[in-house]
C-alpha cells in the first residue's frame, strides 16, 4: 500500500518550491472539490509508492477561509500517513503556530525548517536538536531554493509514517486542560486516543464545522458549555482567543533557549527595498512604472506581436521559415480536405468552426503565458502583496482588492488573461467582484467597433474612444459599490491582515512551471466551450432557408438572421431594434472583432472592401444616438465566449458564472436604455414614458449606490 | 484607552487587549497579535491606510479600522 504525505505550511514559506523539488515533473494539478483552491499532487522522486499532496498555504486551521477549511478537511478526513510541515526559519514564532495545531491531529509530523541559509546569514541561531526534543518530532534543516535537505526531509517523513501515532506534547493552562479533559470524556472517549486532542480543542473553541460533523447531542453540548463558560469567565476572554493566546505563549516558551535572534538589527535587504518601493512619495510612481512594463510587454509589444503572429500566420495567411513557405493551419487543412473531396459544408465546419475556435484560444495563449510569467514573478518576489498594500484604500471602496488593478489593466488588452489574472486575489469576494467587472473595460477586440462608430457617425470625434474607457471605469466603480452591498457578497468579513513577505528572487524553473500550469489549465477548461460555441455560431450564420430549401445560404437568409429578427425587438427601447444590429451583437459573442466584420458583410452591399460605402451605409442605418447606444451595449454586455469560459473557469461555479454574465447583460441593457431614452428626450424626440422609466432606473441605481451597507454594520 | 491606531509611525506598543469577535478577531490573533505582544508601527501606505507593522520578527499590514480593535500600551 502506498504512503501519502501532506505538505503543510504558511503561505510564502517556499512550499511550492519544495513540492517541485520533491516531485519533479510528476505532478497533477486540479481543484479541491467544490472550491477554486488549486490542488496539487505528485509522486515523490524515486519512490513510486509515495504520494505528496500540497495543501494550500494557511496560517491556521481555523474554520474561516476556504483554504483553511480545505486543508483541515483533507488532514482530518483523508488522514495522510505523515505531515511534512515546512517552517520559515526566519519567522519561527508565527510559523510554529500552525505546527502546534498540526501536532494535535494524531498524524506523525516532520518539521522542515526552510531558509536556513538566510537564518545563518542574518546571524540568527536555531538549536535544531533542542527544538526537536521539545516538540518530540524530527526537525530537519532545508533550503528548498537550493534543493538542500529536501529528500532528507521526505525520507524522515516516510520513516515517521511507520511510527506509532503520536499524542501532542504541549499543554494549555490548568483550567483549559481541565475543560478539555471533560470534553474528551463527555463526547469523544470512543475515538482513538491520538485523535481526541484535536477534536477536544475544536469543541472547546465551539468550532461549528466540527460540532456539526460529530453530531453531538444537545444536552451534552449544554453540559460542556458550562465548562467552557467557566474558563471564559476566569480568563475574561472567549474560548477561541484563549486557545490562540495560549498557543503563542507556549511557542514563546518553546523557542526560548533554542532560538537566538541577533539583537542589533541591521536593516535587512528587504527593509531597504521597501524603503523605496513602499515609500510615501515613490510608491505610486514605481507602481505605475511596473504596471506600464507589465502592460507594455504582455499586451502591447511582445505579447501583441506573438498573438498577431499566431493569428495571422499560424491561423491566417501562413508564414515562412528560412525561405520555406509554410501554409497556415486553416489553409493547410482546407486544401487537404478539398483534395480529399469533402463537401464544402464539411470543410466550412472544420475550418471555420472547429479550427477557428481552436485559433481563438491558441491565439490568446502566447500573450497569456507571457502575462502569467510576469504575474508569477510579481507574486513570488513579494511585490504583489505590496500592490495590495499601496492600493487597498482606493479599491476596497468598490469591493475590490488592490490586486484587482492588474486584471483590469490587462483587460484593456484582452479580457481572457485579465480574468485569469484575478487568481492572485485571495479573498473570494474580491476575486468574484474582479471577475464580474474586469470585462467592462474595453478590450483590444472592441477597438475596431469603437473606431467604426466614431468614424462613421461622429466624424472621428476625439471624445468617442475616451468615453468608452470612461464608461468602462464608471461601470466597474458603480457595479463594485452596488454589488458589494448585496446579500451575495455578504459572508464572514475577513479583515485585511496581510503578511508582507521579505522580497526574494524566484527561480526561473518555478516561474516557468507556474506559467505553464496556469496556461494549460486555461486551454483545457476553455477549449471545449469555445470550440462548441464556434461551431454553433458558424452553423447559424451559414445555414438557412432560401429558394432551394435548407442549406448553405448567404448571411441575409441564415438562421442567425432569423434569430436576429426574432430578438431584435428586445433592442427597440435601446434604439437599435433592427436585425442587423442583433446579428452583429450575437456574432460579437464569438469574438468582439466579429461585430465589425458582420456589419461589414451586412452593410457593405455590392461594394465589399470599399470602406467609404460601408461607412455611408452604416451612417444611413443609425442616428448618432442609436449608434452610441449600440456601442455602449456591446462594450458592456457579456464578453466573447473565450472570456465567458474564463469566467466559468475562474468562478468554478455555474451559478456565479451565470450571475456574472447575466449581470453584465442587464447592466449593459440599462445603460443603453438610459442613454437612448434620455438622449432622445433631450434632443427633442423620445417618449415621456421612456424617459420616466430611465429616470426611475437612475433613481434606483442611486439608491443602490448610496444605501447603507448592511453587510458591514458595526459588530458590537 | 489607547489603541494601536493612536501610535505614531515609528512608535512601539504592547497589546493589552484584542477586541472584536468571530472571524475578524481570530484572523488577527492567528497572525500573532495576541495579548502581550510588542508591535512596531513601521509606516502607513502612501494613501494613509493601511499600516505596516512589525511583530514576532515579520511584517504585516493592517487597516486602521482593524488597528482600532487593539488596545495597547505605548512603549
Amino acid at each position: 500500500m502506498g504512503i501519502s504525505i501532506a505538505l503543510a505550511g504558511n503561505p510564502n514559506v517556499g512550499k511550492t518550491t519544495l513540492f517541485n523539488e520533491l516531485t519533479g515533473s510528476n505532478q497533477f494539478v486540479g481543484n479541491w472539490p467544490g472550491v477554486t483552491v488549486e490542488k496539487k499532487e505528485g509522486v515523490l522522486k524515486g519512490h513510486d509508492d509515495v504520494k505528496i499532496v500540497d495543501l494550500p498555504g494557511v496560517y491556521s486551521l481555523s474554520p474561516y477561509t476556504t483554504e483553511e477549511i480545505v486543508a483541515r478537511k483533507y488532514l482530518v478526513n483523508e488522514k495522510p500517513d505523515a505531515i511534512l510541515d515546512i517552517v520559515d526559519g526566519t519567522n519561527l514564532e508565527r510559523n510554529l503556530y500552525l505546527t502546534t495545531q498540526l501536532l494535535e491531529l494524531g498524524i506523525p509530523v516532520v518539521i522542515a525548517i526552510n531558509m536556513m541559509d538566510t537564518v545563518r546569514k542574518n546571524g540568527d541561531k536555531i538549536d535544531i536538536e533542542l527544538l526537536s526534543k521539545r516538540l518530540s518530532c524530527p526537525v530537519i534543516e532545508i533550503s528548498a531554493l537550493k534543493g538542500e535537505g529536501c529528500m532528507d526531509a521526505a525520507d524522515h517523513a516516510i520513516a515517521a509514517s511507520h511510527d506509532n501515532k503520536l499524542v501532542a506534547h504541549h499543554n494549555f493552562s490548568g483550567e483549559v486542560e481541565h475543560a478539555l479533559a471533560h470534553i474528551e470524556e463527555a463526547c469523544i472517549h470512543d475515538m482513538p486516543l491520538e485523535q481526541q486532542r484535536w477534536y477536544a480543542v475544536k469543541i472547546f473553541e465551539r468550532d461549528k464545522e466540527v460540532i456539526k460533523d460529530l453530531s453531538i447531542k444537545g444536552e451534552i453540548l449544554k453540559h460542556i458549555e458550562a465548562d467552557i463558560r467557566l474558563v471564559e469567565e476566569t480568563a475574561d476572554d472567549d474560548a477561541e482567543s484563549i486557545i490562540t493566546n495560549e498557543r503563542y505563549l507556549y511557542i514563546e516558551r518553546l523557542v526560548e533557549g533554542c532560538y537566538e535572534r541577533r539583537l542589533i538589527k541591521r536593516l535587512s535587504q528587504s527593509d531597504k527595498i521597501d524603503r523605496i518601493v513602499t515609500n510615501r512619495y515613490l510608491a505610486l510612481p514605481i507602481f505605475a512604472l511596473v504596471m506600464f512594463l507589465v502592460y507594455f510587454i504582455s499586451v502591447s509589444s511582445l505579447g501583441a506581436w506573438l498573438t498577431n503572429w499566431v493569428n495571422d500566420s499560424i491561423f491566417g495567411n501562413g508564414w515562412s521559415l528560412f525561405g520555406l513557405e509554410i501554409p497556415s493551419i486553416p489553409d493547410a487543412v482546407s486544401s487537404l480536405m478539398v483534395a480529399g473531396g469533402f463537401a464544402p459544408w464539411v470543410i466550412g465546419l472544420v475550418v471555420d468552426g472547429v479550427i477557428a475556435g481552436l485559433g481563438a484560444i491558441l491565439g490568446f495563449l502566447p500573450q497569456m503565458l507571457l502575462l502569467f510569467l510576469m504575474l508569477s514573478f510579481l507574486e513570488s518576489c513579494g511585490y504583489m502583496s505590496r500592490i495590495a498594500f499601496i492600493l487597498d484604500k482606493i479599491f476596497r471602496k468598490f469591493g475590490l482588492s488592490g490586486k484587482s488593478f492588474i486584471p483590469i489593466l490587462v483587460g484593456t488588452g484582452c479580457g481572457v488573461p485579465g480574468i485569469m489574472a484575478s487568481r492572485t486575489i485571495e479573498n473570494i469576494n474580491d476575486r468574484r467582484m474582479t471577475i464580474i467587472t474586469t470585462t467592462f473595460i474595453p478590450c483590444g477586440a472592441k477597438l475596431p467597433f469603437i473606431a467604426l462608430i466614431s468614424g462613421a457617425l461622429f466624424g472621428g470625434a476625439w471624445w468617442v474612444a475616451p468615453s468608452a474607457y470612461f464608461m468602462g471605469i464608471c461601470a466597474i466603480i458603480i457595479s463594485g459599490v452596488i454589488l458589494k452591498k448585496t446579500r451575495m457578497f455578504k459572508g464572514e468579513e475577513t479583515p485585511f491582515v496581510m503578511e508582507l513577505p521579505p522580497y526574494h528572487m524566484p527561480t526561473l524553473k518555478n516561474l516557468l512551471r507556474s506559467m505553464w500550469d496556469r496556461g494549460w489549465s486555461f486551454v483545457k477548461k476553455a477549449g471545449s466551450v469555445v470550440i462548441g460555441a464556434s461551431i454553433i455560431i458558424w452553423f447559424a450564420s451559414n445555414f438557412g432557408w432560401d429558394e432551394n430549401g435548407f442549406g448553405m445560404v448567404s448571411m441575409d437568409n441564415s438562421l442567425l438572421a432569423i434569430i436576429g429578427s426574432a430578438i431584435a425587438f428586445i433592442f427597440i427601447p435601446l434604439g437599435f431594434g433592427i436585425w442587423q444590429a442583433a446579428v452583429s451583437t450575437i456574432s460579437g459573442l464569438l469574438a468582439k472583432e466579429g461585430i465589425v466584420s458582420t456589419l461589414a458583410v451586412l452593410y457593405a452591399g455590392a461594394s465589399i472592401g470599399n470602406s467609404g460605402d460601408f461607412w455611408t451605409n452604416i451612417a444611413g442605418a443609425f442616428t448618432p444616438l442609436e449608434a452610441y447606444s449600440f456601442l455602449a451595449f456591446n462594450l458592456l454586455c457579456a464578453p466573447c465566449v473565450a472570456a465567458c469560459s474564463a469566467i466559468r473557469a475562474e468562478m468554478n461555479s455555474g451559478k456565479w458564472s451565470a450571475f456574472a454574465i447575466g449581470y453584465q447583460c442587464l447592466f449593459a441593457y440599462l445603460v443603453s436604455f438610459i442613454i437612448y431614452q434620455v438622449g432622445s428626450f433631450v434632443t427633442g424626440g423620445g417618449s415621456v414614458i421612456g424617459v420616466t422609466i430611465a429616470l426611475i432606473i437612475i433613481a434606483f441605481a442611486l439608491y443602490m449606490i448610496f444605501r447603507k451597507n448592511k453587510n458591514y454594520e458595526e459588530k458590537l | 484607552m489607547k489603541t494601536l491606531k493612536d501610535i505614531p509611525i515609528g512608535g512601539k506598543a504592547k497589546v493589552t487587549k484584542v477586541n472584536g469577535q468571530g472571524a475578524l478577531k481570530r484572523r488577527i490573533m492567528d497572525m500573532g497579535i495576541t495579548k502581550g505582544v510588542e508591535i512596531r508601527v513601521l509606516k502607513a501606505a502612501p494613501l494613509g491606510d493601511p499600516l505596516e507593522l512589525a511583530l514576532r520578527g515579520y511584517t504585516l499590514s493592517l487597516r486602521k479600522a482593524d488597528a482600532e480593535q487593539l488596545e495597547v500600551e505605548e512603549l
